[in-house]
């Protein structure tokens, strides 16, 4: 097995006695001593912080940049502001997803967010198409992230800058960190591409407020909650950004792109939520059936506990439209039902 | 962390001996290997168990864990206050976390457990 990388927080994380476990090639936390709950419930009540310095970062320069990332990707990058992010969709011919990204339009070029399970393969793939675009990893910078109701208060005090008029999905170049207002948490935050040198010092910055930090663990819950879709689970090559439910990041107007044909023919499943009548969590790959005919319906995608509602929510794919569903359990029927995806939305 | 007065299995359970009653739970090491502990799938009441068979599952948030029957016996009672309260696994894995207890059906299964000491050495593997 290939050595596993590590993100210049490490450290930090062995010193906040952090549980450590690899992930897409990374040795990153999962959990701290808190434990995932005590961290998801801060995020939603107060904030937490992430290191996230596994997410690709590669940045794409030339007077072809444009041109490259409206054809490989879904969304319309040419209506960008400039410090402004769009969620995107890189699809391959058949519509299926190569990953999903963030693209930002920063002052002297583009730099596109990767999946860290994926970083090298999009690397890849948008070297193979780059004809005079010159890519490469944005090597020398990290992302950290906090997340939560106090995450603003936050980072306009330790960071002194002005974030009142910083609208999510744009960023603030401050003092050499690149503040986006963006996240993963269905929480108001803020995630801070930053010189992997500063890291430590940014990081700590927030620990010494009293912010807790959250591991990989508590990602994962709380991007459930809000119903955010997550590479391997609700995307892969065979899944779509529209069966996803993001076809508003598929702009069929802006012109040809990778993979549009085959999304012109529309979804093929439909993503969505399902609360449960039972304790018992039902897991990725669990088969959903029907409670009017017992027939297969669909799939689980990612299930999990829900330390908001305190109980298991699942996303899933659905084969046809259904709304009282059932999935059987080590031998036990439980009973769901079929509801929006976001299960958390936060008051705005 | 394992107290003297347990025995434990190599599946991280631990057993508690009360004449011919074992009273049974998950060890420290489980409980902070699964990380919060969200439900635990209890054994019914008068159901009979051999050793090393499974007898419910403990989930956490991340991942579920099958429970193994130290001995052979007949469930006698089981901690429903975990339905309402499973953090009480790694709040108090020894004590308000018990998961049942069973009438020991084969007191020479104890035999094949482990002391606290010959079960830390394992963990140290």
């Amino acid at each position: 097995m290939a050595e596993l990388k590590r993100t210049p927080l490490l450290s930090e994380h062995l010193q906040l006695k952090a549980k450590i476990v690899p992930f897409a090639g990374w040795e990153m936390p999962v959990s701290y001593p808190a434990g995932i709950i005590a961290e998801h419930k801060a995020v939603r009540a107060a904030a937490g912080l992430f290191d996230i310095g596994h997410m690709g970062l590669i940045k794409l320069e030339g007077a072809n940049a444009l041109a490259l990332i409206n054809q490989l990707a879904t969304n319309d990058a040419s209506r960008l502001a400039p410090g402004q992010g769009q969620y995107s969709v890189l699809c391959n011919e058949a519509g299926g997803t190569i990953d999903d990204i963030l693209v930002y339009r920063l002052p002297m070029f583009y730099l596109i967010i990767a999946n860290a399970s994926n970083t090298d393969k999009v690397l890849a793939y948008l070297k193979s198409a780059a004809g005079s675009v010159q890519v490469g990893l944005y090597e020398n910078y990290c992302m950290i992230s906090v997340q939560g109701p106090q995450a603003k208060a936050l980072t306009a005090k330790i960071l002194n800058a002005p974030l009142d008029d910083l609208k999510h999905n744009h960023t603030l170049w401050w003092r050499d960190i690149i503040i986006s207002r963006t996240g993963y948490t269905g929480e108001d935050g803020f995630e801070f591409i930053v010189a992997k040198k500063e890291a430590a010092a940014l990081w700590q910055a927030f620990i010494n407020k009293g912010v807790q930090p959250c591991g990989l663990g508590a990602r994962d819950t709380l991007r459930l909650e809000a119903g955010l879709p997550l590479y391997g689970h609700e995307y892969d090559e065979k899944s779509s950004p529209l069966d996803a439910g993001y076809q508003w990041a598929v702009k069929f107007e802006k012109g040809t792109f990778v993979g549009k044909k085959a999304l012109m023919s529309g979804r093929t499943k439909t993503l969505v939520g399902l609360e449960f009548e039972g304790r018992t969590i039902p897991r990725q790959g669990t088969t959903v059936f029907s409670a009017s005919d017992s027939g297969i319906c669909g799939e689980i995608t990612s299930g999990t506990f829900s330390p908001t509602f305190n109980k298991p929510l699942a996303l899933a794919y659905l084969t046809r439209p259904e709304s009282k569903i059932f999935v059987e359990l080590r031998g036990n029927r439980q009973l769901g039902h079929v509801v929006d995806k976001a299960f958390y939305k936060r008051v705005k | 962390m394992y107290p003297e007065n347990l025995k434990y299995s190599q599946e991280h359970e631990w057993v508690r001996v009360e004449g011919n009653k074992a009273i049974i739970g998950i060890t420290h090491h489980a409980q902070d290997a699964l990380g919060d502990v969200v439900y635990v799938e209890l054994p019914p009441v008068g159901k009979e168990f051999k050793a090393m068979q499974e007898f419910g599952v403990v989930e956490s948030v991340k991942s579920v864990s099958s429970l193994y029957s130290p001995v052979s016996g007949k469930v006698t009672a089981n901690n429903a206050s975990l339905n309402d309260h499973p953090e009480k696994v790694n709040l108090s894995p020894y004590d308000e976390g018990w998961i049942m207890e069973m009438e020991i059906s084969n007191p020479a299964d104890l035999d094949n457990l482990l002391s606290a000491a010959a079960y830390q050495a394992t963990l140290k593997k």
